[in-house]
């Protein structure tokens, strides 16, 4: 029963705002808002029944008793917005919980796998070279006497080769065949092919007829580098060493060069540098010496030149090599060598 | 070599304290910075504080212990010490070192009193090894000859003083250095020391001017050979202290006559040899080669078959023989045991010789047999100091002798001419250009002549520089410019960086293999690094047939074949996975593989191969070919068929382990467009390829005769009717073979039960990065809505699915945006000799929307290709 508009009264207008708002609030789903809202401001509501009635009102009271329902409707429609706000965020909320996930509990699937740690090595040891200027370099790891000996001035019965014990094939050539000691036939190689300047490394795979210990396998990998131009002397090869000490195992690691022999070389120099795990302090690594040898180096011997036809007198270069797997070894913290070999995943995994 | 400090300074005044670390290390410091590396310092004689002389008063048993008894000895104090021992080598009377109450003996041994079974004992009667004066550990170290005071220190009884031991590390163009006159030289001139080899005297000796009878048959071999007579010799033991030194340099003191032999080469670096005179026959020396075959029994007590190589060829050894021409001697390396010097001899001849360094090293090489002798000889001792050292043998004879002897002979010396040593021409400027130093001809002569060389001027900007004759090593400038660094310091030389002209950059060969590699381990595989050597059956076991590249000496024969390809290697690593429960991984392996050389070349024909075994969960054949496809398009390969090959009736079916003789094998092949090394591979091929490093000519594509005769037959090692062969469309090229590893293989390799089956890859890794790859030129995509049609068809079971998307990709032509394979299905309503494969296809076009009408006529296109080109139908059609 519509209030009589003739008595409209604010009484009447503020009843059906409290019942309007009243059924908003009580309104538990967007659905049944919008029910309410049909109720509480479509044509058949209370606000439309005093709105109708406003004709009934003499004229003075008229106007201001229309602003009065206007402000009634603007205020119940903004009670729905914001219900309808209230009733969004519960079901979101409620919709969320359903879909939960304990991302930990996530069953494992076969992962991603892993690079060797000597191939982890050769790559970043690789990469610091071609930084500086270098190309990298790869040749066979079968060669005649000639590349692996000779040339390098290694004739047979040399003392040097009693360090170098080889595995010679069985192919009944003219030339003995074996598998290399070191990469230095590819610097032979590269000389005789190359047009100079030279700046190279040769990483590779490298064989020497050793009884497998915790420091030496009979199959192991070196790089060596080879850098021949003009005017190249002695402190370039310091200066090169040291700078590839700093980049390669950090600013606090430094170089040293001590007098050595290679046959390859003259003047030799064997390459120590700083302890990588007492930083120089003095460990039982190092002997309490504060170095730790890595290989060795020298200028480019002039009887290596002439055998691949190269004036001595117009160019001068400089070769060091070391071994990659003891590069690893170091990175890894791996004492025994042997385990390089072994090809176990739980070991291969970890990097 | 082991250097006492004691010893260096009978040569150079060396300022070093032996008891003060720094100024020991300053030295060491020196020595190694001149390559005579300081691999230990060991210091002796200290540490002695606390032990003194005690004379053994009585010696008795302690109830139940028959180990250990109880002695009382006389230390020089009011009372006896009472200590319990547990050495039986000494009686009443006998003079032995006592280490008292709180002595602590070399190597942190602290000496405090103890009680054993009841007995308390004071302190401890010591070994000679116990106080590291000697060797000796059996018993106490009981002092004979002398007769100090009980309470006497040790050290001062002994004479000892404290010194200091240099284990040096002397390089290989170093045999100068193999003495201690020679360390002592450089060491001086690098402190600036006066140094000198002290003439011996011998003088007093009475002379008989007997000469010994000497023959060289064998110049070459033996270019200088000196004997010297001693008579009235009396062998007894040698004095304290030099029994002592050679104890300090690692060698055991035998006889007054050996010990001085001994010293002579330690002090002098010329190794000699003493012979018992009386049991030389004809009383004289022949150097001569070794007959092929002929025996000898060397001083260690082993017959040695000398003058025949292994394979059975002539060698030149070169022995010492007595007059008569029987052998008593290998030259060089170790006398014979016939000639040893014993107490009874009295008549000594010393052979004093200079032997050929090649000679000596191939003959202690083939023998196994390496002496003190025999690695100075190997690296060149210095001829001219055969007097000085056979000098220096008789005063060291009649030293330890009791006065009245020995007589000595004349000097019996044979030479061969040999070629003056030449005078070498050092430029200061080549010094500098070498070392990158500024050093002026002063300072290069300054560093030189303190170390034996003759240093004058050489003209304008040079020296005229005498190489001294126990340098062998040095024989150029270069030489002489190693000397001078070295003397100079390799620290001092200032460190500069010469700028590479060129951009590193690693090579597109290079960077591809790491991109195989990492999207290799992006699918779940793991690089492995298995061994190039395999035993000699593993090729056959892995399918493999035709002959591998044996190794002549291997470690073990499960080492002494060249790997052939992959298989075997990455089965073992599975292997030794699996046996640790780790079996079911995914390896990779990139590697070198070896063939016999092709015709005409030297060495063998060698690539590198990329290896894939899969043997995770669920892995199979399908496994290896969706590891394929992420390869082959992460290479932007343009296409490779995977070609199967037809199953051959059951008779020509062989198992794993008998490999059909038709087996391809790599070496079928000839070699990729260029290898990944320099000069393309053999030695002396030319230098045609200066690019070097880069692995394949510009068009990476092979020429037709590149692709290997088509053998036939599964490949090898492969499931036969789960494999194919990779090959590439637009060449014939083959790449590689793909599938699963044959079960009969798994079960040869002892992998039948630890892993399921194992998908596998191996591919030629230069052909497939040389294989034609997709531009690199994008198109970009159509702004217009694609349309989708899905075809299945019923197709033959020989019909491989790839063909017939060949046929579909062809017909749908330009509008062609996508195309999957994405059902397989099989069932009764087919028949067992079809099977149904559905396809779909989105259509597109660059610049319009594709007509319903164009759609129908594309989807009709390729519903009639297929059917015309395949026995299919389509399905549901």
């Amino acid at each position: 029963m519509p209030p009589d508009p003739s008595d409209l009264s604010p009484q009447d207008l503020e009843e059906v705002e409290a019942e309007a708002a009243a059924a908003v609030a009580a309104a538990g789903t967007a659905e049944e808002l919008r029910a309410v809202e049909g109720a509480v401001l479509g044509r058949h509501s209370g606000l439309a029944a005093l709105n109708q009635g406003l004709g009934g009102l003499p004229p003075d009271r008229r106007r201001a008793a229309g602003q009065e329902i206007q402000a009634t409707r603007a205020r119940l429609r903004e009670a729905i917005a914001r219900r309808r706000g209230e009733l969004e965020g519960i079901e979101r909320r409620a919709r969320l919980m359903a879909e939960r996930l304990d991302l930990t509990e996530v069953l494992p699937v076969p992962g991603r796998g892993h690079l060797h740690l000597v191939t982890k090595t050769r790559w970043s040891l690789e990469d610091t070279f071609v930084g500086m200027g270098f190309e990298v370099v790869e040749g066979p790891e079968v060669e005649t006497d000639w590349y692996n000996f000779e040339a390098l001035n290694m004739p047979p019965a040399h003392p040097a080769r009693t360090g170098q014990d080889s595995f010679y094939l069985r192919l009944g050539a003219p030339e003995s065949i074996l598998l290399r000691t070191h990469t230095s036939p590819v610097q032979v190689r590269l000389m005789e092919s190359r047009q100079l300047p030279i700046y190279a490394v040769v990483p590779g795979r490298c064989y020497r007829r050793e009884t497998p210990d915790a420091r030496h396998i009979p199959i192991f990998h070196q790089i060596e580098g080879l850098v021949v131009d003009h005017g190249i002397t002695f402190g370039d090869l310091a200066g090169t060493i040291e700078a590839f000490a700093n980049a390669y195992f950090g600013p606090a690691i430094h170089s040293r060069l001590r007098p050595g022999s290679f046959p390859f070389t003259e003047p030799s120099a064997e390459l120590d540098i700083t302890c990588t795990i007492c930083a120089g302090a003095g460990c039982r690594t190092c002997s309490s010496s504060g170095w730790v040898e890595l290989g060795g180096c020298g200028m480019v011997d002039p009887n290596v030149f002439a055998n691949v036809g190269i004036d001595a007198e117009e160019w001068t270069g400089f070769a060091f090599g070391f071994g990659i797997d003891r590069c690893a070894q170091m990175r890894h913290g791996l004492a025994d060598t042997r385990l390089l070999l072994e090809n176990d995943i739980r070991l291969l995994s970890q990097v | 070599m082991r250097a006492p400090l004691s010893w260096l300074a009978d040569f150079a005044p060396f300022d070093v304290d032996p008891a003060d670390a720094s100024s020991v290390g300053a030295l060491a410091a020196t020595l190694s910075d001149l390559g005579m590396v300081v691999d230990g310092i060991e210091t002796v004689g200290g540490g002695l504080e606390g032990v003194v002389v005690a004379r053994v008063t009585e010696l008795e048993a302690i109830e139940g212990a028959d180990r250990i008894r109880r002695v009382l000895v006389d230390a020089g104090e009011a009372e006896l010490v009472q200590v319990v021992c547990g050495a039986w080598n000494f009686a009443p009377g006998d003079l032995v070192p006592l280490a008292r109450v709180g002595a602590v003996l070399p190597g942190d041994f602290a000496i405090t009193e103890r009680r054993m079974r009841g007995v308390a004992s004071a302190g401890m009667l010591c070994s000679g090894r116990e106080l590291r004066l000697s060797d000796d550990g059996a018993g106490i170290m009981v002092l004979r000859g002398a007769d100090p005071e009980p309470g006497t220190p040790l050290v001062e009884a002994l004479g000892l003083e404290p010194d200091v031991v240099f284990d040096l590390d002397i390089e290989t163009n170093r045999p100068d250095a193999l003495s201690m006159a020679g360390v002592a030289r450089d060491a001086a001139a690098r402190l600036r020391l006066p140094f000198r080899i002290p003439e011996p005297a011998i003088g007093e000796l009475e002379r008989t001017g007997e000469g010994a009878r000497v023959t060289v048959e064998a110049p070459d071999l033996c270019p200088r050979l000196a004997a010297q007579l001693l008579t009235g010799v009396s062998v007894r033991q040698s004095p304290r202290w030099l029994a002592r030194r050679l104890a300090l340099a690692g060698m055991r003191p035998i006889n007054s006559v050996v010990d001085a032999s001994n010293y002579v080469m330690l002090d002098l670096g010329q190794p000699t040899h003493p012979y018992d005179l009386d049991r030389l026959g004809g009383g004289g020396l022949l150097v001569r080669r070794a007959r092929p075959g002929e025996v000898l029994v060397t001083l260690d007590g082993v017959a040695r078959r000398l003058g025949l190589a292994a394979d059975g060829s002539p060698v030149d050894d070169c022995l010492i023989c007595d007059a008569t021409g029987k052998a008593v001697g290998i030259a060089g390396v170790m006398g014979g045991e016939s000639t040893e010097i014993s107490v009874d001899t009295r008549r000594v001849l010393l052979e004093a010789a200079n032997f050929e360094p090649m000679a000596i090293a191939r003959t202690s090489r083939r023998l196994g047999l390496r002496s003190e002798a025999s690695v100075r000889f190997e690296r060149g001792a210095d001829p001219e100091g055969i007097p000085r050292a056979v000098a220096r043998f008789c005063q060291l004879v009649a030293a330890a002798g009791d006065g009245t002897g020995p007589a000595v002979g004349e000097l019996a010396d044979v030479r061969a001419p040999a070629p003056p040593r030449r005078p070498v021409r050092v430029r200061v400027e080549r010094v500098n250009a070498v070392l990158g130093t500024d050093l002026d001809e002063e300072a290069v002569g300054a560093y030189l002549a303190p170390i034996g060389f003759e240093v004058r001027p050489g003209g304008p900007g040079a020296l005229e520089v005498g190489i001294p004759s126990f340098r062998p090593d040095a024989s150029r400038e270069i030489d002489v410019i190693e000397e001078v660094a070295r003397h100079h310091g390799y620290s001092r030389i200032a460190r500069t960086r010469p700028a590479s002209p060129r951009v590193g950059a690693l090579t597109s060969y290079q960077a591809d293999r790491r991109r195989v590699l990492e999207v290799l381990a992006g699918t779940g595989a793991t690089e492995a690094w298995t061994p190039t050597l395999l035993g000699p059956d593993d090729h056959r076991r892995a399918g493999l047939g035709g002959p591998s590249l044996e190794v002549d000496n291997p470690l073990a024969r499960e080492e002494s074949v060249l790997r052939r390809c992959l298989l075997p290697g990455l089965l073992g690593a599975l292997h030794r996975n699996a046996s640790h429960r780790h079996g079911r991984v995914r390896l990779c392996e990139v590697g070198h593989v070896f063939a016999w050389p092709p015709e005409g070349q030297v060495l063998p024909d060698e690539r590198e191969h990329l290896g894939v075994a899969l043997a995770g969960p669920g892995d199979d054949a399908r496994a290896a070919v969706v590891v394929w496809r992420a390869l082959a398009d992460a290479l932007r390969l343009e296409r490779v068929d995977l070609v199967a090959e037809p199953l051959g009736p059951a008779g020509a079916l062989l198992a794993a382990g008998a490999p059909s003789a038709g087996a391809p094998s790599w070496a079928d092949a000839p070699p990729s467009a260029g290898g990944p090394w320099p000069a393309g591979g053999p030695p002396g091929g030319s230098s045609s390829d200066p690019s070097g490093a880069t692995p394949s000519g510009p068009s990476g594509a092979p020429s037709s005769a590149d692709a290997p005769p088509s053998a036939g037959g599964p490949w090898p090692g492969l499931h036969p009717t789960r494999s194919a062969r990779l090959v590439v469309a637009a060449t014939g090229t083959e790449l590689g073979g793909l599938g699963e590893v044959d079960p009969e293989v798994l079960a040869a390799f002892d992998l039948a039960g630890r892993v399921e089956r194992v998908g596998w890859i191996e591919v030629d890794l230069g052909r497939l990065l040389g294989a034609p790859r997709r531009s690199e030129q994008v198109e970009a995509p159509t702004r217009f809505p694609s349309s989708d049609i899905d075809l299945a068809f019923s197709v033959d079971q020989s019909t491989p699915a790839a063909s017939v998307e060949v046929t579909l990709a062809r017909a749908a032509g330009e509008m062609l945006e996508e195309l999957a394979l994405f059902d397989v299905y099989r069932g009764p309503e087919l028949g067992e000799a079809r099977r149904s494969l559905a396809w779909h296809l989105r259509l597109s076009a660059p610049d319009h929307t594709l007509t319903d009408e164009e759609v129908a006529s594309l989807r009709r296109r390729c519903v009639e290709a297929v059917q015309a080109a395949h026995p299919a139908r389509l399905r549901g059609g």
